[in-house]
């Protein structure tokens, strides 16, 4: 009676192969992709469980959630790609509610014809992010739609996480005299987006600031300073983010423009293509609305913090029934600063 | 940035102003009109109205390309995209301008519209160069250029229709919309609100930045000649409106009515005579053509020239003008004519936004609407010290 031989699986060929439509139908070649491209670079004891669902430990608080679908073109961009920019952006959708991001779920997206290569290069950038924030990616989802049905890869990520009793931050909390802070130079990713997009040259030196944000967050929390909102100004850009605050809270805003951080190549780039870096994008960057005795305070805090180097205080919030964000300009005059009108930037986060 | 920031200069801003205070007598008023939507925009984005006495106004006139365009010609372009089934590369603002039916390019490129279902295919580009790349790249299209705009954007459009040709291109042509600055201010000075019933006061233009780049300073002499009224060339940045501003006060004061060019920078009184030949080259003009709010003004349009005709998407498609009514509530028209502030128009800020635009002077940030709406519109508020 001859031995069962060792069966041979061929691994994947990373370098030429492509994901076809046996990747998502649930057999074989399905298991190969979940257990050499995705469990061997995300892996952690959860996601080893290897069930239909993590069963996970949940510490006392209340639970915070939130869902971010990525559809970003380019897939690759200075700064980042689709991979960390899916896990920073639902980190950070959690974390600005003053909660401590615990746990990321996955769901991908994959065209027929997507070079495995590139989907383990995104896989792995997502690993290295979730290590980073020290958030594990604990359950995923693959699925694979026909070539011309999708654009390569699309990323939806799921974060929970907890927060304190008592910590109520909210867009709706904004108070007349209270003060807003911007993290940092502002624009930055969408302008990478699109100079990468469009070949800009001299705006080549942009990179994205996708990062996670929630340690910056828990060394402003712990500043103890009277934090009534906090929100990371993403798509639509600072503008709309005070705009959808002034709204929940029923105020008026008026910013600086002189006050506002954005990097010169930012600022040149936006002139030369037209846009207003207050509706460029952002994905690691925060709006703080703090009480007007604790934005000093805070704007330290921040700026001890590498993510924050560069935070600064930009406007005040004050009454105004019409909700008007304003802003004095550079040149003495004021103008509205309104809602994103239409696309500025087609896909970008 | 350099260059730019020096031009937007608070400190050189109040100077100005307090200046121009001191120039304007208090015993009158100085009307003048902006004619470039880029000077509009100018205006609204840096609230330099706030730096003006309020015997100082400004009336904004009709140069914003995507505002004259009449509905007439979208309909063109979506005919083109639905019957002829091209694909249609159009600059961005175009794209938002509604057109009959309830339709805009952006809708019929959705499937929208009564006789939709049909996705068109509409592209949005940067340069006329990425149309005719397109059309090379893929042969077994039909690519037309949606080429709009004053003077500024009409020598690129004649560089690719050079290019075409030199290339022997069989499926790259140009629905031509290119419209002439002269024209327009001549119909402005010409119309009876200014000329005999007064009810447009006007006391000088500031004269476009980069359309004169390309034309000089010279066709505007003309109008300051045989109408009286004084024309200062500026550039697009605040300061250079604000110095403009003070410039007119001082000729009108003086009983002057001059050309003078703030735009040194930039502009010569030649212009750029390359272009000039190139234009000269591809176009000719149009016997008349209808602005949206202007009507129809004779020779104020290009038309490509026979020798370019296999690059003329109406002799092409065989697709004609027809002149479709704005709706009846939108008052672009007399807005265009600076007749009306956009606050004036009933449906202003109502019916029409930024979002859902009844008019074309709501859908380009150089409109004069669009401007007011987006940058402009704030009462008095109390601000927290």
């Amino acid at each position: 009676m001859s031995a069962q031989r060792k069966g041979y699986v061929r691994p994947l060929d990373l370098r030429h192969g492509r994901v076809d439509m046996t990747h998502g139908s649930g057999g074989r070649a399905m298991a190969q992709l979940i257990d050499e491209l995705f469990a061997s670079r995300l892996g952690n004891n959860y996601l080893g469980q290897g069930n239909d669902a993590a069963v996970l430990p949940m510490p006392p608080g209340r639970l915070v959630m939130s869902t971010d679908a990525h559809v970003v073109s380019p897939l690759f961009f200075p700064g980042g790609d689709i991979g960390c920019l899916s896990v920073h952006g639902t980190i950070n959708d959690v974390a600005v509610m003053g909660a401590t991001p615990l746990y990321l779920a996955a769901g991908f997206i994959l065209e027929e014809g997507f070079p495995l290569g590139d989907l383990a290069r995104l896989v792995d950038s997502m690993a290295h992010a979730a290590s980073a924030a020290e958030v594990p990616l604990v359950t995923g989802d693959t699925k694979v739609v026909q070539q011309g049905k999708g654009d390569g890869v699309y990323i939806t990520t799921t974060g929970v996480g907890v927060v304190a009793e008592g910590a109520d931050w909210s867009g709706n909390r904004a108070r007349p005299g209270d003060r807003i802070i911007v993290s940092g130079g502002i624009g930055e990713h969408g302008m990478a987006i699109m100079a990468q997009r469009e070949s800009i040259g001299f705006a080549a030196n942009i990179v994205s600031d996708s990062a996670a944000l929630h340690r910056l967050i828990a060394a402003m929390r712990a500043s103890g300073a009277e934090i009534h909102a906090l929100r990371d100004p993403t798509r639509g850009g600072v503008a709309t983010t005070l705009n959808e605050i002034a709204r929940q809270s029923g105020v008026g805003m008026m910013l600086q423009e002189s006050a506002l951080p954005i990097q010169p190549a930012v600022a040149a780039a936006c002139e030369f293509l037209g846009l207003d870096p207050l509706y460029v994008a952002n994905e690691g960057k925060l709006l703080a609305i703090v009480a007007p005795a604790d934005a000093e305070r805070l704007l330290v805090a921040m700026r001890a913090h590498p993510l924050g180097r560069h935070a600064a205080i930009v406007g005040s919030v004050h009454e105004d029934a019409r909700h008007f964000v304003q802003m004095t300009t550079t040149l003495g005059g004021r103008r509205i600063v309104d809602w994103l009108t239409g696309d500025q930037l087609p896909r970008i986060c | 940035m350099k260059f730019i920031d020096e031009f937007r200069d608070g400190g050189l801003a109040s100077g100005l102003a307090a200046a121009i205070r001191l120039a304007a007598k208090r015993t009158r008023d100085y009307h003048f009109m902006e004619f470039c939507g880029g000077h509009t925009h100018a205006i609204a984005r840096y609230g330099v109205s706030d730096l003006l006495p309020p015997n100082v106004r400004m009336i904004h006139g009709p140069g914003c390309p995507v505002c004259v365009l009449p509905v007439g010609r979208i309909d063109m372009a979506i005919r083109l995209v639905r019957e002829a089934g091209v694909t249609l590369c159009s600059y961005g603002d175009p794209l938002r301008v509604p057109a009959s039916g309830g339709l805009s390019l952006l809708k019929a490129k959705a499937g929208l519209g009564r006789n939709g279902g049909v996705r068109g295919d509409i592209r949005m580009i940067y340069s006329s160069a990425d149309a005719l790349r397109l059309a090379q790249r893929e042969p077994e299209r039909q690519v037309v250029f949606f080429a709009i705009g004053f003077e500024t954007t009409t020598p690129p459009t004649a560089v690719v229709i050079k290019q075409a040709q030199a290339l022997g291109l069989k499926n790259f042509s140009v629905l031509c919309c290119h419209v002439l600055t002269p024209s327009a201010i001549a119909s402005i000075l010409e119309s009876p609100a200014v000329r005999q019933w007064g009810s447009v006061p006007l006391d000088g233009f500031i004269g476009p930045a980069h359309v004169s780049t390309i034309i000089g300073s010279r066709p505007y002499e003309f109008f300051a000649e045989e109408y009286r009224k004084p024309v200062v060339i500026a550039g697009f940045e605040p300061l250079d409106v604000m110095q403009a501003i003070l410039m007119l006060i001082t000729q009108v004061n003086d009983g002057r009515a001059v050309v003078e060019n703030e735009f040194a920078r930039a502009v010569t009184r030649e212009g750029n005579r390359k272009a000039q030949q190139l234009v000269a080259e591809v176009f000719e003009l149009r016997r008349s053509f209808a602005w949206r709010g202007l009507g129809e003004l004779p020779y104020s349009a290009l038309r490509i020239r026979g020798c370019f005709a296999d690059f003329d998407a109406e002799r092409r498609f065989a697709v004609d003008y027809q002149a479709v009514a704005d709706h009846p509530a939108c008052e672009c028209g007399a807005v265009l004519r600076g007749v009306k502030r956009p606050q004036d128009c009933r449906i202003f800020g109502s019916a029409c936004t930024p979002e859902n635009p009844v008019g074309s002077c709501m859908v380009s940030s150089e409109g004069a609407c669009a401007a007011h709406y987006s940058f402009g519109r704030f009462g008095e508020v109390a601000v927290a010290k």
